[in-house]
């Protein structure tokens, strides 16, 4: 078989009919460019929501006060109050397979530096909690466990609160007012940027637990402790281990349900990638009917063809084309069309997820495997849906294949 | 041993309820280097009688034997491989391949040479298009040539796996008296050089340039004349 001759043939025609070549390619650019532009977009976010539960920090697990109820009622999660500096310490002690513990006390403030003033969320961590959130301090430096015990009077910035309150100036040494308290400002966080809720992590100010429990809070009830697992394989182990731990802190009998629950960053990963996952089998499977209605096309136009071009394949089997010569000869050309259609497909898609990219500020994965996969499967489609039409082709009768009109 | 013999040749179609009998018994024997016209009335059987020759179709009944090799018994594949080994075809209505050049068109039979016996496909078409007087219309499409070139375009084509034997059907069908003469000449011509020739027509002149001449009607030969 004459491969190159045959292609060249193949070409020629769809030349010929350039106008509904490209029609019948439109189809199958549709349905891969669709297919490609949602994957890039979907893996895109994915990897996006990824990167910011991993900027919380990756070993992390959160204690949270709740899921206990009154009488059946369920508070959910951070609804009830039910942790203490008592638990923290118990976990820092006890657990074998946890690196850092921050008690992690939560309180809003209006705070004050000069003429300017702000409202925003003050916590109260303890030293060890740049280490647990991969957050170091951009300026200055973090405050110390001394400072913890002491109940000292220091806090650590976020960028933003930062820019707002000392616009141009360095805050290292100045004093602000938190509520009614006087702080001295010894540091500045670095950037963190956005969470994947959408609001600004640096918006923040940090204090030691102690100072913000006692200064600004109830003194007694805290609202979450962060843990740091020692690795993150050994994440779900530690969490059996932090469970254990403050069910005995808690003095839970064997039959009561947890008064706490204890969140790891593997289960939001999941969660996350989970809707992201579906959203993309979604939209792919309307990219796949798209591709389907595309094969259809190429079917039609082929059989059009076929008859059209009735006469060629009578001279072509009376000077000695065989029937599977002629088989080939159209599913070629079906494959060429399809194929086509599928690089164009393949261009327009990443285009057009370039734009959608932009757009809604996502980030692009153009992964290769897919780019390769829709490019074969596009081919394949070619060849699946131009085989009725060629085989069709191949069985006319060569002598009134020479006479039609 | 004759290059082409038939035995009791029968060939019946079915159309409809009716059997149509195309060809009823037809015995011939064909030499090399023979220039014959089948004659007849339409109706009379010549095109079946040339279909069946050219391996495009197969008799119902009798014995075709075609340089040693039994036709009837052959598969649609073997038809082919033979249709482009040995046998050139000439069409009343040429058969070109529109919007395609001349040599490209010469060279059409060689995509489908598996055996790969013409060596230099390209060079080779350009040989048989000047043998048919062609040579400065090589990248001409048939739309730019006259029903005569277009003819000797085929002609060429026909040509070009150095066939065995060349079928034409009608090939002035579609020509003027002038360029029926000029076609006619170059089959004279091949034939002097070698080449057997078997020709349909219905037309006495054009019957009368060739060597022998057999008539058939209703499916039978009625005359078979060296002329």
């Amino acid at each position: 078989m004459k491969w190159k001759s045959l292609i060249k043939v193949a070409l020629k025609s769809i030349m010929k009919n350039r106008m509904r070549s490209f029609l019948t390619m439109l189809g199958i650019i549709i349905g891969v460019a669709s297919v490609i532009a949602l994957i890039s977009v979907g893996k895109g976010t994915q990897a996006d929501i990824s990167g910011k539960i991993q900027s919380m920090g990756t070993n992390l697990l959160m204690v949270m006060p709740g899921a206990s109820g009154f009488g059946g009622v369920s508070r959910g999660a951070g609804s009830w109050h039910t942790l203490t500096l008592a638990d923290a310490e118990k976990i820092e002690k006890e657990a074998t397979l946890v690196t850092q513990v921050s008690p992690v006390v939560r309180e809003s403030a209006q705070v004050i530096a000069g003429r300017n003033n702000w409202f925003t969320s003050v916590q109260g961590v303890t030293a060890n909690y740049t280490i647990i959130r991969s957050w170091p301090v951009d300026r200055g430096a973090f405050f110390t466990d001394r400072d913890v015990k002491t109940m000292a009077k220091v806090a650590v910035l976020g960028a933003t609160v930062a820019d707002t309150l000392f616009p141009g100036q360095d805050p290292i040494g100045a004093r602000i007012r938190v509520g009614n308290v006087p702080f001295t400002v010894v540091g500045v966080l670095s950037k963190k940027g956005q969470n994947m809720m959408g609001s600004d992590q640096d918006d923040i100010i940090l204090a030691p637990s102690t100072t913000v429990l006692f200064r600004l809070g109830d003194g007694k009830w805290i609202n979450s402790i962060t843990v740091s697992a020692v690795s993150e394989r050994e994440t779900d182990a530690a969490r059996s281990e932090v469970e254990a731990i403050m069910r005995r802190s808690h003095r839970l009998a064997g039959s009561e349900d947890n008064n706490f629950s204890i969140r790891t960053q593997t289960e939001l990963n999941e969660m996350a990638t989970s809707v992201t996952r579906m959203m993309t089998l979604l939209l792919s499977a309307v990219a796949g009917v798209s591709l389907l209605v595309g094969g259809i096309g190429i079917m039609n136009i082929m059989l059009v063809s076929v008859t059209e071009r009735t006469r060629e394949i009578g001279i072509r089997l009376a000077i000695g084309a065989r029937e599977a010569d002629v088989l080939v000869q159209f599913l070629i050309e079906a494959a060429i069309i399809s194929l086509m259609g599928g690089l164009l497909g393949i261009l327009l898609g990443l285009v057009t997820a370039g734009v959608i990219g932009r757009a809604i500020s996502a980030s692009i994965v153009v992964d290769p495997l897919t780019i390769t996969i829709s490019f074969l499967f596009s081919g394949i489609i070619g060849i699946f849906f131009g085989f009725y039409p060629a085989k069709k082709a191949a069985a006319l009768n060569p002598i009134e294949a020479l006479h039609y009109e | 041993m004759a290059l082409i013999e038939l035995k009791n040749l029968t060939k019946t179609y079915r159309m409809g309820d009716i059997d149509v009998h195309a060809l009823r018994g037809v015995d011939m024997k064909v030499e090399e280097r023979e220039f014959l016209a089948i004659t007849g009335a339409s109706g009379s059987g010549k095109s079946t009688m040339l279909n069946i020759l050219g391996c495009l179709d197969l008799p119902s009944g009798g014995e075709y034997v075609l340089g040693g090799i039994q036709v009837s018994g052959l598969s649609k594949r073997e038809l082919a491989d033979i249709r482009n080994e040995k046998i050139g075809f000439v069409f009343q209505g040429f058969n070109l391949l529109p919007r395609t050049s001349a040599l490209e068109n010469v060279e059409l039979p060689l995509l489908y040479d598996r055996a790969g016996r013409i060596k230099n496909p390209a060079g080779k078409a350009v040989e048989v298009l000047t043998r048919v007087g062609l040579g400065d219309r090589l990248h001409h499409e048939p739309n730019k040539l006259s029903g005569g070139e277009q003819q000797r375009v085929a002609i060429a084509r026909a040509l070009i796996n150095e066939p065995s034997i060349l079928l034409a059907d009608e090939p002035t069908g579609n020509l003027d008296t002038t360029t029926s003469m000029e076609v006619i000449e170059i089959f004279r011509d091949l034939n002097r050089q070698g080449m057997t020739i078997i020709l349909v027509t219905h037309e006495p002149d054009i019957a009368h340039q060739a060597r022998r001449a057999i008539e058939l009607r209703d499916g039978r030969i009625i005359k078979d004349e060296v002329l």
